[in-house]
């Protein structure tokens, strides 16, 4: 299943998230069915699969949404199975939602705080008295949100109601947020839908800036081109099963996954997306 | 999942409601709001406007204590009465069986709320939102109907007596002086929930109303935060209690039905939730408007009711809805050049 070589350059003792044969039951239904990966520092990781394959689903067991029915999920060798998602995210997992999840009514500017809730250092005291404490705390949140903005490169109003951001810019705010957080470990899921070809360039820029940060990368993605230019690793689910595990090259050429994307005849269309063929 | 999640959009959104709101901005509209209460006297001084004025201004106290829960947290608090009673009863028992003056109640009125939060928030914010509201239906029924059994709380006909307010040695029991002591401590209530609801946890509360999830994946603990909310409204509702009693100077059951929730949540609602000069707004709409319409006699809660429904049919987000809106300075975003990617 998963004993693929590590990633290169990782030298630190465990990895920095350890899935362990990973089980999700509804009812009948097995969402997710044995799956193992890890990821390390710095690494860049896709899951990909056709619709239903259990992406999200995993995605979610890792973040605590989901209580797994069996399996473990280590981050940094700490057992966070079945922990709430704030207790999560306290260990530095950070994520983004397939369909948009901002704080729609409120400011883009708060949205990003919302990144930083964690870290900010006043207490309901400083708020009532408005302390030197608070107002310091105040604009280091507004500082920190707007270069977190900078750095995803939002163009429109951050004063304003997210809401009322075009969807691609929505999307760079839900970004920012979950960077606000100061992750070590990044979840996204599906970051390219919807996105036209001139965003889809602009996320793979920003992806390797994330990468850059020191922030590892999970991604779930559609978009073969992206996830073949970015990934180190794929790790491929079909029906909750784990189908391959290995870079983009050995996955391209995995029979299981050409058939499982394409069915048996159709092997050459593999990596027929949007991709910017430069 | 949440009832108010859903917002359609509103008056708040245009360019001219938004001009408004940022040359007005929420402390200037503070003032103002203070110089009116503390003029009002000058207009009328007869003991019957007191009177009113004095139980509007209380009404903004309650107003504001429920918009933490329900506005800035999106729970729907429908037993806010109880917090009310527990802080009328606990200050006037002490004060009448055990002669203690009403400041002197005051530490014993907040840990009483606190607890009183604790257990009914305790179990219920770990459900789903949905039974809040009826637990808190029942709650508020609860403590009425214990109070009406209690010997202590001297039953259905209550307790009489509760001294006037005294602080620090200066008696404030007479009409006017009650009055400008009440406008001074709810002026102090209404800007302390207006800058909790500006503080880390008031945004934390918003992201909850927003998206409970979302704010989860955030290092959002939503129920610790949730309870807090619920928590810091008991404590405004029971601290206006205390000063309920010393204006009737007698409470009864009779005094916190389910209506006094009801017209609370109104306030709130109508005024524009999380909204600080809204919900005041609403308050002194709810409080003041039945005195108003007194020449309509029998009618008059017919016309209140009229007019609450043209309100919401006009103005769905409320009198005066909150909205998301800061000042950002004029900043140029780095503009990525797509160019280089091309090329
Ligand atoms: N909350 C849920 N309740 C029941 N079934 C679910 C739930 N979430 C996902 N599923 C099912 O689990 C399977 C995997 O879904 P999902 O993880 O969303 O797939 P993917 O993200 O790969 O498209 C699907 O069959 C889906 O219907
Ligand atoms: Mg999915």
């Amino acid at each position: 299943m998963a004993g693929v070589a590590d990633a290169p350059g990782t030298l630190s003792a465990g990895p920095l998230l350890d899935v362990q044969d990973l089980h999700l039951d509804f009812g009948g239904i097995k969402a997710v069915d044995g799956l193992s990966f890890s990821a390390h520092d710095g690494d860049i990781l896709s899951v990909i699969g056709p619709n239903g394959a259990g992406k999200t689903s995993a995605f979610n067991c890792i973040t605590g949404f989901y209580k797994p029915t069996g399996g473990k999920v280590l981050v940094e060798g700490n057992d966070i199975t079945g922990a709430r998602p704030s207790a999560i995210a306290a260990r530095g997992v950070s994520r983004t939602f397939q369909n948009l999840r901002l704080f729609g009514e409120l400011t883009v500017l708060d949205n990003v705080r919302a990144g930083m809730h964690m870290r900010m250092k006043q207490n309901a005291f400083d708020a009532l008295l408005h302390t030197p404490r608070f107002r310091r705390s105040e604009r280091q949140a507004t500082e920190e949100a707007n270069h977190w903005l900078d750095f995803v490169g939002l163009r429109g109003d951050r004063g304003g109601p997210a809401r009322n951001l075009p969807y691609g810019e929505q999307r760079r705010v839900e970004i920012a947020r979950a960077l606000a957080l100061g992750p070590r470990l990044l979840l996204l899921d599906e970051p390219a839908a919807g996105l036209n070809h001139g965003e889809k360039l602009e996320l793979l820029d920003l992806l390797r800036r994330i990468s850059a940060l020191g922030t590892a990368l999970v991604l779930i993605e559609h978009d073969m081109g992206l996830v073949m230019q970015v990934s180190r690793r794929i790790v491929v689910l079909n029906f909750g099963k784990q189908i391959a595990d290995g870079t983009p090259e050995e996955v391209r050429r995995n029979p299981a996954v050409l058939e499982a994307y394409l069915g048996k005849d159709e092997e050459s269309h593999a990596d027929e997306t949007e991709v910017p063929h430069d | 999942m949440t009832w108010n999640r859903k917002k359609a959009p509103t008056s708040a959104d245009t360019p001219r409601a938004r001009v408004l709101n940022r040359l007005l901005g929420e402390r200037r509209l503070g003032w103002i709001g203070l110089a009116v209460a503390l003029l009002a006297p000058f207009v009328d001084a007869s003991n019957y406007s007191l009177s009113v004025l004095t139980s509007a201004a209380l009404f903004v106290m309650l107003a504001v204590g429920l918009n933490i829960v329900v506005g800035y947290c999106g729970l729907l608090d429908l037993g806010y009465a109880a917090f009310f009673a527990i802080g009328a009863y606990v200050s006037g028992v002490l004060a009448t069986t055990y002669g203690w003056s009403l400041l002197a109640t005051v530490p014993v009125v907040l840990a009483a709320a606190v607890l009183a939060g604790v257990i009914i928030g305790g179990p219920t914010l770990r459900l789903r939102s949905d039974y809040l509201a009826i637990v808190t239906l029942g709650f508020g029924e609860i403590i009425r109907i214990t109070a009406n059994n209690l010997d202590i709380t001297g039953g259905p006909s209550g307790i009489y007596g509760i001294p006037g307010l005294e602080l620090f040695g200066l008696d404030l029991s007479s009409p006017v002086a009650f009055y400008y002591a009440v406008v001074v401590i709810v002026a102090l209530a209404v800007v302390g929930a207006a800058r909790l609801g500006r503080s880390r946890m008031g945004r934390a509360w918003r992201f909850i109303r927003e998206d409970e999830d979302a704010a989860e994946a955030m290092g959002i603990h939503t129920y610790k935060l949730k309870l807090a909310a619920y928590i810091a409204g008991a404590v405004w509702g029971g601290l206006a209690g205390i000063l309920f009693g010393a204006q009737l100077s007698a409470i009864s059951p009779q005094s916190f039905t389910f209506l006094w929730s009801a017209l609370i949540l109104l306030a709130v609602v109508l005024g524009g939730m999380g909204s600080t000069p809204g919900v005041v707004l609403g308050a002194v709409f709810v409080s003041v408007l039945p005195e108003l319409l007194r020449d309509a006699a029998d009618y008059r809660f017919f016309v209140f009711g009229v007019l609450l429904i043209v309100v919401m049919i006009f103005r769905p987000q409320g009198l005066w809805p909150s909205q998301a809106s800061e000042r950002t300075p004029a900043r140029r975003p780095e503009v990525q050049k797509e160019d280089a990617w091309q090329a």
